[in-house]
């Protein structure tokens, strides 16, 4: 369980690692502010309700009222987050989740604990110490999340994976011309090929900026090798230019391509 | 590295779908346990979908099918490595009657502490009280019981039924559940700041309480006092207590002497307990601000001191033994807050 700017990295017991986005102070505090709202608005529907009963018995219905408002307050949070696996309805909006720390599904005591721990956080005023917490703890978690062992996390909209969305926007320029695609097979050595190959598999291992320094390399080599200048109207990026090169001389499939694509424009 | 997406995904996608569903099933039925056949197969089929993530992992610009997998992978990891959970229905009454005292009695040097604390509390705000007059105002809060003990009482009991809280009992009531409630979850929460937190607001409580208690002694007072606080206060004090020894209970898991784990691993670990006592201390602060407007508020002579003492000293009894045997006999799988 590693942080790596502002994400959480998990390593499974068989080495698969996943990791998820860290949500930050200011979205968990717009997700608070909706919630708030929702609550506020709760209270006032609660209060429409009890208007009857203050005819009949206006203690009761004073008691009852106060009683409801404080229950509505305290088990909102509780409620929406462990029936919809860590949301409420404002980070639902926002597209936030409470996730146990560790990749495991969240119970219901974190739940309690997480949310139970609020007055602390809340002080002095407007989670002041929640906030603080949150920029400077590990897993940007406020009082509450530590003694929950709970994170939030931003979640990506996930979509079932199909051939029209991988290759969507994916478009190979250079399988345009058939001629290009004939003289990159025939010119690229198989160690300039395993070079761009291994640079393209260990990508996410160096830094940004070394990364994008070595792209600009390879790709100022491919293009000289094989006389394609960097066209200005249509810029490709290095890295992307390095990939169009290897879907050309590792990805004979073409037909099939051609099919998906309509015979029209070549994807890779 | 996956050069061909297509026959990648054509393969792939069945199992993928299949490992979707199941989680699917699984999450719909928060109750469900799957046969070993089934347990078997959603580990193949995560295991499966663990490789694809991790061939696609030198291919990170297909975003969309590594988040997809990513999704999956996390949904799958989270079902099949959580063993925290009993896949059992939450029974409040079994709940109350066994978890609760159970978890009460698992942690009770930090009750004891707690405990030890308040007294000490009481000892002093007493001994202030006693030693200094005066310091009464500084210590009670209360404008009702900054009063002097006799006059109080003369205008109580002169009152009888016609009380100043007639006709809004309810209201008292309420509000005494809401305040009552808030400073016990701000108690436990108080935990986070290693107990320290803890410790004064229940050795404050304790002053306040000797402060009164004293205050009503040293003016002969004692029958009144044991009558007006035992009836809610055999409840109420003990609530408060438990509140303090699961804030105790947090403090130590963060302190975490002699345990070689995680601070997140010794905060896992107790995180069901706190949520138990918390729950139980809500149920008896309901039940104590009900007593505590609807009879303590009662005075001679319209309710003799005799009933409400033993009133009182019935429900502390009756609490002793609830919270000491209740829940000895398990005789079904444990019905903590984890099981809902």
């Amino acid at each position: 369980m590693t942080r790596c700017q502002n994400r959480l990295e998990l390593t499974t017991g068989e080495g698969i690692t996943f990791s998820y986005r860290l949500a930050s102070p200011v979205t968990r505090a717009l997700a608070a502010i909706i919630d708030f709202l929702v609550v506020a608005a709760g209270v006032s529907l609660l209060s429409a309700l009890v208007i009857p009963f203050l005819a009949l018995a206006p203690g009761v219905g004073t008691a009852l009222y106060m009683l409801a408002a404080f229950f509505l307050s305290v088990t909102y949070p509780m409620v929406f987050e462990y029936t919809w696996r860590g949301q409420t309805i404002g980070k639902r909006l926002l597209r936030l989740r409470v996730i146990d720390q560790r990749g495991f599904r969240l119970l219901p005591s974190q739940v309690v604990i997480r949310n139970l721990l609020r007055p602390v956080d809340q002080l002095p005023v407007f989670y002041v110490t929640g906030g603080l917490c949150c920029l400077f703890s590990r897993y940007a978690q406020r009082l509450g999340d530590i003694a929950g062992a709970t994170v939030v996390i931003i979640e990506n909209p996930v979509k079932r994976p199909t051939m029209e969305n991988i290759l969507a926007g994916k478009f190979n320029s250079l399988r345009q011309d058939p001629l290009t695609m004939a003289k990159i097979r025939q010119t690229i050595t198989m160690t300039e090929a395993d070079l761009g190959l291994q640079a393209l598999l260990r990508r996410d291992d160096v830094e940004p900026d070394a990364r994008a320094r070595l792209f600009a390399e390879l790709a100022s080599h491919f293009r000289e090798r094989l006389n394609i200048p960097e066209n200005p109207l249509e810029p490709v990026p290095d890295e992307q230019f390095i990939r169009n090169v290897l879907d050309v001389l590792f990805n004979v499939n073409d037909t099939i391509r051609q099919n998906l694509s309509g015979g029209g424009r070549k994807r890779s | 590295m996956i050069v061909d997406f297509k026959h990648f995904i054509d393969s792939e996608q069945v199992y993928w779908t299949e490992l979707e569903d199941m989680l699917d099933a699984l999450t719909a039925d928060k109750f469900a346990v799957p046969n070993l056949a089934q347990a078997r197969r959603l580990h193949y089929l995560y295991e499966r979908a663990g490789a694809d993530l991790a061939r696609l992992a030198g291919f990170s610009s297909e975003l969309d099918l590594r988040v997809y997998l990513e999704s999956l992978v996390a949904r799958a990891h989270s079902e099949i490595h959580e063993t925290r959970r009993q896949r059992v229905p939450f029974h409040p009454l079994n709940w109350f009657f066994g978890a609760f005292p159970r978890t009460f009695r698992k942690h009770l040097r930090a009750f004891f502490l707690c405990l030890a604390i308040c007294l000490a509390g009481g000892v002093f705000g007493g001994v202030a009280v006693m030693a200094d007059p005066e310091a009464k105002a500084a210590m009670i809060p209360f404008s009702h019981l900054a009063q002097s003990p006799n006059e109080r009482v003369a205008r109580e009991e002169e009152e009888g039924a016609a009380s100043r809280l007639a006709g809004r009992k309810s209201v008292f009531s309420a509000q005494l559940i809401q305040n009552n409630t808030r400073v016990s979850f701000l108690t436990l929460a108080l935990g986070m700041t290693y107990g320290i937190g803890t410790c004064i607001v229940i050795f404050y409580n304790g002053v306040i309480l000797g402060a009164v208690a004293f205050d009503y002694i040293l003016a002969g007072q004692t029958t009144f006092l044991a009558g007006w606080l035992l009836p809610h206060g055999s409840i109420e004090i003990p609530a408060i207590l438990l509140a303090g020894q699961a804030s105790f209970v947090l403090a130590r898991a963060l302190i975490g002497w002699g345990q070689p784990v995680s601070v997140a691993d010794r905060l896992r670990a107790v995180t069901p307990d706190l949520a138990t006592l918390v729950g139980g201390v809500c149920v008896m602060l309901i039940w104590a601000g009900l007593v505590e407007a609807f009879f303590s508020q009662y005075h001679e002579p319209v309710l003799p001191y005799a009933v409400k003492i033993l009133f009182g000293m019935g429900q502390l009894t009756a609490l002793i033994a609830f919270l000491v045997y209740s829940g000895r006999r398990v005789t079904s799988p444990d019905s903590s807050l984890e099981t809902v």
